[in-house]
């Protein structure tokens, strides 16, 4: 278990009511019981306390937390029967984003997504979430076969950007990102976004043009990671907290600037405290928005998606 | 009006007056530049060699010794495209406005209060529409001087307005990229003009009108990222560096120096991503035979339609 600087005083203070606990269960004095109650109290008070006033690097933190959940571990708890497709059909199979069709409660839906490694062979292995162009070629053959069969397209987000390399340039990052941009502009079927940690960059919205573009509460999206924009507009590494809120990155910041559609609630502490219930609440939030979607002719979906992307931008006229 | 401009970026990012040299990255101010008497003096940034700038002008920026590019904006393209260097300007007033009230070492109004004063342009785009041989056109074109050519609401904006524009009046649709990238400043806004750009251009794209991404030196970033790669012809200047990361971000993750010629325009003819290589000095007459062809064809067909 991985425990961030701010969250020590409440895994401190979750150790204490375990061993309290403990001692209650061989005293009947009743006295013990009471002090368990007691901390029980001031846990909760010290959780709702800090968790209400998280700032923008802290929820970063907690959008790479290494013990939230990833792509596959979504997919794998709310649908079923999982058929994972690999490669694109030209160069490889990109590990780093993966995808293929699963059900989720008799709903066939194409999954996509960037998966991250959870120990250093396995993060290797995916390239820290990193896609190659033959990524995102691989997004788009699975997301037009999706297309094809008429399948809903649900996309989970969670890169710290696309990978800059000798061979990702050679391969064409920019143009894979780019078509997939224009494609997805255009899907017949809904297109449902969800930003389940990082979402960086031009890597994040490479699988990221839906008709519903969703972030779980503790995760970020942005141009830029808060370390590069410090690195580049400081012009120095130690500016991250102060560039992570210019950026206002987070969901609540991202929700009222109109460039998302909505936030799935976490439970309290982030996802990575209650699994189960995270995976409850987006499973339903997917089914409610599919719903919606699903009435709308593909035509109307396609005017509303290029509609609410056009209408992003804020100038003087 | 003759307002010549003095001082050319080469690619390096240093300005070289023949004259003085100013600091990295920073443009003459406009002032200076009309204190200044013709004939000024530029040094090639490849070759060396002393050019005055009514030289340079006459060849259309390229130096006649070794056919380096130099950088230029907006004003010297239209000149060079469009007919007699006469068009009409689209969405001329639009103009960034500060929605985050970013600031880091110091705010984002005052950049582009900056901005504003020095290169006497409102944003990082221009666009415009005119004839280029005859040919109704719309070119779109950036300005890197302004904030390095970033790309935030006033330059997606503007180029989806000229994109809406070209497929509206079915005109040929050319965008000239030169840019840095997203505008930092702007944040996820700035993220989004590139999915906004992208989806005016799968419209454009279903209306069957043509579409040239003009790649100079240097595209990278979200433009890269969006539409510079989506022309129906990629075409690029000789020389010009294009890429998604930058190259100092690949070699700080390789950690080892780049291979000579890496993201070269040449560099991307060879792996495929940019159709042909144009010399500034015959890329209005490549582009008019180009348009030319296809105009050929949907004339034939609409008449039969
Ligand atoms: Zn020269």
């Amino acid at each position: 278990m991985h425990v961030l600087d701010f969250e020590k005083p409440v895994k401190d203070l979750e150790k204490q009511i375990e061993k309290a606990r403990e001692l209650a269960e061989s005293d009947f004095s009743g006295l013990q019981e009471k002090t368990v109650k007691d901390l029980e109290d001031t846990l909760d008070k010290l959780k709702k306390e800090l968790y209400s006033h998280l700032t923008g690097w802290q929820k970063v933190q907690l959008s790479r937390h290494p013990d939230r959940p990833y792509a596959e571990d979504y997919i794998n708890n709310i649908s079923e029967n999982f058929i994972e497709l690999h490669g694109d059909r030209n160069i490889g199979d990109d590990k780093a984003m993966i995808g293929g069709f699963g059900s989720i409660d008799g709903q066939t839906v194409m999954f996509i997504g960037q998966q991250k490694g959870r120990n250093t062979k396995q993060r290797q292995y995916r390239n820290f979430g990193m896609a190659n162009p033959e990524g995102y070629r691989k997004a788009l053959r699975l997301m037009k076969l999706a297309e094809k069969f008429n399948k809903p397209i649900i996309t989970l987000i969670d890169t710290p950007g696309a990978s800059p390399g000798l061979e990702a340039e050679e391969r064409g990052q920019g143009e894979a990102i780019a078509r997939n941009l224009r494609e997805m502009s255009l899907l017949k079927v809904p297109v449902v976004c969800i930003i389940i940690g990082e979402g960086a960059s031009g890597g994040a919205l490479g699988i990221g043009v839906g008709d519903k573009v969703l972030m779980m509460e503790y995760t970020w999206y942005s141009v830029i990671s808060p370390e590069s924009c410090s690195s580049i507009l400081w012009r120095s590494w130690d500016y991250k907290e102060a560039a992570a809120e210019a950026l206002q990155l987070t969901s609540d910041k991202m929700l009222q600037q109109g460039l998302i559609d909505g936030i799935i609630k976490e439970p309290l502490g982030g996802a990575h405290n209650d699994p189960a219930k995270t995976f409850k609440n987006i499973k339903a939030e997917i089914k409610k928005q599919l719903k919606d979607l699903l009435l709308m002719s593909p035509e109307e979906r396609i005017i509303a998606r290029v509609d609410k992307f056009s209408n992003m931008g804020v100038y003087a006229e | 009006m003759d307002t010549k401009f003095v001082s050319l970026p080469c690619n390096k990012g240093k300005i070289m007056p023949w004259f003085k040299r100013i600091k990295d990255g920073i443009l003459t101010s406009t002032d200076e530049k009309k204190e200044v008497p013709e004939g000024i003096w530029n040094k090639c940034p490849s070759c060396k060699k002393a050019i005055t700038t009514r030289d340079l002008e006459d060849n259309n920026f390229v130096c006649p010794e070794d056919g380096y590019h130099f950088r230029i904006g907006s004003k010297q393209y239209f000149n060079i495209l469009f007919d007699d260097g006469i068009f009409t300007e689209l969405d001329k007033d639009l103009k960034a406005a500060d929605p985050l009230k970013f600031i880091d070492k110091k705010p984002y109004t005052s950049r582009l209060q900056e901005a504003w004063q020095t290169t006497e342009l409102n944003d990082a785009l221009r666009s415009a529409t005119g004839k280029m041989n005859g040919i109704d056109i719309v070119i779109a074109c950036m300005d890197f001087s302004f904030i390095g050519g970033s790309m935030g609401s006033v330059v997606g904006e503007k180029i989806a307005r000229a994109i809406d524009y070209a497929r509206i009046h079915q005109f040929p649709l050319i965008i000239i990229s030169k840019s840095g990238g997203a505008r930092m400043m702007e944040a996820a806004l700035s993220l989004m003009q590139m999915a906004k750009t992208s989806a005016k251009l799968a419209l454009l794209d279903q209306a069957g009108v043509p579409f040239i991404s003009l790649l100079t030196d240097p595209t990278t970033g979200g433009v890269t990222a969006s539409f510079a790669m989506l022309g129906d012809f990629n075409v690029a200047e000789p020389g010009a560096l294009i890429g998604f990361a930058g190259p100092r971000v690949i070699k700080e993750t390789i950690g080892k120096d780049l291979p000579k010629g890496f993201q070269s325009a040449e560099f991307l003819v060879e792996h495929g991503f940019v159709d042909f290589i144009v010399n500034r000095k015959e890329m209005k007459e490549k582009f008019t035979h180009l348009l030319g062809m296809l105009q050929e064809g949907t004339k034939a067909k609409k008449k039969t339609a």
